[in-house]
């Protein structure tokens, strides 16, 4: 069933690169927006706690970035050597947004340089803050502008085919693309959401090991508030998403969905299994939820797997890699809510040990949601890597030694995966914020007894 | 201008760009290693460190720049690249990542470990190595074009002298723009002990750089005939760039200006770099792929032009304020800040 030719191991390496990489990438375009707003609230509630926050995870996103970055060449090499016939044709039409990312890289880069080594440089504390803003942009938009070069993928067009060739090429038409808004606008919410709520879990993981200092109370207050928030976009931007689906790409809903017939009110199905005859069982059924998930009407049409030839479906079990994640987005929204509400009340405790550890837990789970939702929507584009122009196996390249690089590459991410957890760990284990809070700023801490 | 030419000028340039910068980076760290391991770590090492920690990462995205540039103003250049250089590609990734992580960890992680200085002073070779490879197989002889497809000869790639001597070339040019970079640093910094060690540096890798340069030259002639001969009507470009060669050893012997010195490395590089360039057109494949056949189509070409554009208007701000806050801040040089 499973046959380890080039095309296959061509994308078991691209996976491999791109799952490891999108860890680093989502942190590294989610957590500047923290960073910047930690260190805005220090400037204007004039609380070194927050300015403190900015600084420590500033220390452990710039380990993080490094490995982003490395990993990010990696990709980009890659992605001309696994799939040179693809990135032919993709250096035709949809170069133009990778070009533009390389200037996105060089302003982000350039300004985190200035950001990291500039901290007591400025008398007055705002200018080192404006230097946080570039940086948030230029992450935001390497994210936008690779994002676009997916949703090509996806609905590729701003192009003619005419005996072989490629004609009447239109750059922007290709880069705006049908896919390109909601993609965007998802990518960008869910790496906020996964960086807040991996901040989260660390403080939360801090307090209830006693550390539980004013500092990382008010630390988990700011990134739990922005969970719910982000979760709450996230929410839209996944329904527009599965609108966009229904409407252009029908195919993918449909076997996220295990819809295999056309029908008005159809039923959403969460989880279950499929018998040998194809039939679902043991699965939750929300009645005419799919027609509104889709359309936004309980009765609307869902078009289903019948309406396709089966050598263009993609595998069902991306069923499940949808489900989860959506189970991990409404489990975000949850329990940041939970905590907001326990917090507005003046009885109860926002500290409690349990309430900590379902905070704990999101970090994690915000992260594999990432991932479930790439596999779901790189899987279920197959057999497609262009979809309706070229499949992934006309894409592959031919050159022995896949298999052997894979190896390599497995390798190299074992040692960098092992590498950052211990540097990260070896950083903050030695330093602990309250002595820190004492060094940089003395006079802060002085006060604060004395109250 | 055609867009093919404006197209290879910008990739050229960064390309150039990469090259200096990157020499910087890579020699820096054999020297680092080096010095550690001779007990001379003190004498140097923090003055490295001080340069290259906030701006590794621009380093590595002159290179980024380069092969995402190439793939879109020269589709047809990255396919072949793609196809045959699977192994050299993956290895020369594999370490950069190393390099770039590992950096990454010593530096801002707090740990001082010989290990990553070892593996930071051996990738600095290894790389420009690893790298040149495109080069060398863009002279033509090393791939061979079947029904399955295209192919790397690796077999005629090792025993090549051709190949061999742009290897050699390759480390000793790094090692040479780095120590010159570093003896022009040291002198800005105030810091005497560091700028002997460099400057002793800078004085010995010359010699090999410029017999590395000549070996280069003739195994091109043995290698790819018409090149070479390409090359020979471009003389006086050579001969400009071992004039600015002299100048720069002349002025980095006696002491005084670094900083112009560096710049005559600069313009060294610059002129071989674009003499070799363009005598290396039409064809940026040999035999396969020409410019003018290679190229995007013109829309396409407009586009990157017009992004090109307006990216160095981003850019060319952004670096100068870098390079001001890191280069030319006299105290942050001198280790005040
Ligand atoms: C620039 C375009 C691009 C972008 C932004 C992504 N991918 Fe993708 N991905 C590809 C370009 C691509 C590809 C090169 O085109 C592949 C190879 C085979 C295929 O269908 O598409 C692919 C395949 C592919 C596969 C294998 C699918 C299969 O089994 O057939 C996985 C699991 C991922 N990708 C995962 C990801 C992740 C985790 C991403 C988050 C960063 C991601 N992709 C973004
Ligand atoms: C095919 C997919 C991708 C390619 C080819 C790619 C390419 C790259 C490259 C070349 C780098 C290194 C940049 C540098 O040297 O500074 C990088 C880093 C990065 N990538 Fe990716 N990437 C891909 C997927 C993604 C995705 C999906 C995202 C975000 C949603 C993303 C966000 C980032 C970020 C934030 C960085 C760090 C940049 C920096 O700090 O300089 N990447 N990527
Ligand atoms: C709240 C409920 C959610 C819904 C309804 C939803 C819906 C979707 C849909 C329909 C897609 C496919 C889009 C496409 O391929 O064109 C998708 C992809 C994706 N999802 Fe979600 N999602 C939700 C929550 C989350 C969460 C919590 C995360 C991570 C923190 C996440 C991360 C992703 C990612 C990274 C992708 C791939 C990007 C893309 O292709 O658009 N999603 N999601």
């Amino acid at each position: 069933m499973f046959e380890l030719d080039n095309v296959m191991l061509s994308r078991l390496l691209t996976s491999l690169t791109l799952g490891f990489h999108i860890i680093f990438a989502t942190i590294g375009v989610g957590v500047p927006l923290l960073i910047s707003i930690a260190e805005f609230m220090g400037i204007k509630k004039k609380d070194p706690n927050y300015t403190l926050l900015a600084r420590r995870w500033t220390r452990g996103f710039i380990i993080l970035v490094a490995v982003g970055v490395v990993t990010g060449t990696a990709i980009g090499l890659q992605l001309s050597l696994l799939w040179p016939s693809f990135m032919q044709v993709a250096g035709n039409v949809i170069s133009l947004p990778l070009f533009l990312e390389t200037f996105a890289f060089f302003f982000e880069a350039i300004f985190l340089g200035a950001y990291l080594y500039t901290w007591d440089r400025f008398k007055k504390p705002i200018y080192h803050w404006f230097l946080s803003i570039p940086v948030v942009i230029g992450a935001g938009m390497s994210a936008f502008f690779i994002t676009t070069v997916n949703s090509f993928m996806n609905t590729p067009q701003g192009f003619e085919v005419k005996d072989g060739a490629l004609v009447n090429v239109q750059p922007l038409v290709a880069m705006f693309n049908p896919a390109t808004p909601t993609k965007v606008f998802h990518v960008l919410s869910t790496a906020y959401l996964t960086s807040a709520a991996i901040l989260a879990a660390i403080t939360a993981f801090y307090i209830i090991r006693k550390r539980n200092t004013e500092y990382h109370k008010k630390a988990l207050k700011l990134t739990v508030g922005s969970i719910f928030i982000f979760a709450l976009l996230t929410a839209v931007a996944g329904d527009l998403s599965a609108k966009f689906l229904a409407h252009e790409q029908p195919e993918k809903l449909a076997v996220a969905e295990w819809h295999f017939e056309t029908e008005e009110g159809a039923d959403l199905i969460l989880f279950g299994r499929l018998n040998e005859d194809n039939e679902v069982e043991n699965a939750l059924r929300l009645p005419k939820a799919l027609s509104f998930l889709a359309t936004g009407d309980f009765n609307g049409e869902v078009v289903g797997l019948d309406q396709f030839p089966e050598d263009e479906i993609a595998p069902l079990w991306v069923h499940y890699m949808f489900d989860l994640m959506v189970l991990i987005g409404f489990y975000s929204l949850g329990v940041s809510l939970l905590y907001l509400i326990v917090a507005k009340m003046k009885k109860w405790n926002e500290n409690n040990k349990w309430l900590l550890w379902l905070i704990v837990f999101n970090g994690p789970l915000a992260m594999l949601a990432i991932e479930f939702g790439w596999i779901y929507a790189e899987v279920g584009r197959q057999p497609w890597i262009l979809r309706g122009y070229m499949t992934v196996a006309e894409g592959a390249t031919t050159s022995p030694n896949v298999g052997w690089m894979l190896l390599l590459f497995i390798l190299l991410y074992t040692v960098l995966g092992i590498g950052v957890v211990t540097v990260l760990r070896k950083l903050f284990k030695n330093n602990p914020a309250e002595s820190e809070l004492e060094r940089h700023y003395p006079e802060f801490t002085a006060k604060g007894e004395e109250r | 201008m055609t867009y093919e030419l404006i197209g290879i000028t910008v990739l050229w340039i960064f390309l150039y760009g990469y090259l200096i910068v990157a020499s910087i980076d890579f020699g820096a760290g054999f020297f680092a290693y080096y010095a550690k391991v001779t007990k001379r770590d003190h004498v140097i090492n923090r003055l490295i460190s001080r340069y290259l920690s906030p701006v590794w990462e621009v380093t590595n995205v002159f290179f980024v720049f380069f092969f995402v540039g190439l793939v879109g103003f020269f589709p047809d250049a990255a396919y072949y690249y793609g196809q045959t250089l699977l192994v050299p590609g993956s290895i020369a990734i594999v370490l950069i990542a190393i390099r770039g992580s590992f950096y990454a960890f010593e530096n801002y992680g707090s740990k001082q470990s010989n290990i990553y200085l070892f593996l930071y002073g051996a990738t600095g070779l290894l790389i420009p190595a690893s790298l040149s490879t495109a080069l060398t197989i863009s002279e033509g002889g090393f791939i061979e074009e079947t029904a399955e497809g295209v192919h790397l000869l690796t077999g005629e790639l090792l025993t090549s002298p051709y190949s061999w001597s742009v290897v050699f070339l390759a480390i000793v040019s790094v090692l040479y723009i780095s120590a010159a970079f570093l003896s022009f640093y040291a002198h800005r910094a105030d810091d005497q002990g560091a700028l002997n060690l460099v400057k002793k540096y800078a004085l010995f890798w010359s010699s090999p750089t410029i017999i590395a340069s000549l070996t280069t030259f003739i195994a091109m002639s043995q290698h790819n005939e018409d090149h070479f001969n390409r090359m020979m009507e471009l003389w006086w470009v050579f001969g400009l760039s071992v004039g600015f060669f002299m100048l720069a050893i002349f002025l980095i012997y006696q002491g005084k200006y670094y900083g112009w010195a560096f710049i005559a490395v600069m313009f060294q590089f610059f002129t071989a770099f674009f003499g070799y360039g363009a005598s290396h057109l039409p064809y940026l494949l040999y035999p396969y792929i020409t410019l003018s056949e290679g190229v995007v189509n013109d829309a396409m070409g407009l586009a990157l032009v017009i992004a090109f554009i307006a990216g160095l208007f981003l850019l060319i701000p952004s670096l100068i304020l870098l390079m001001r806050m890191f280069l030319f801040d006299a105290d942050y040089v001198k280790g005040k800040k």
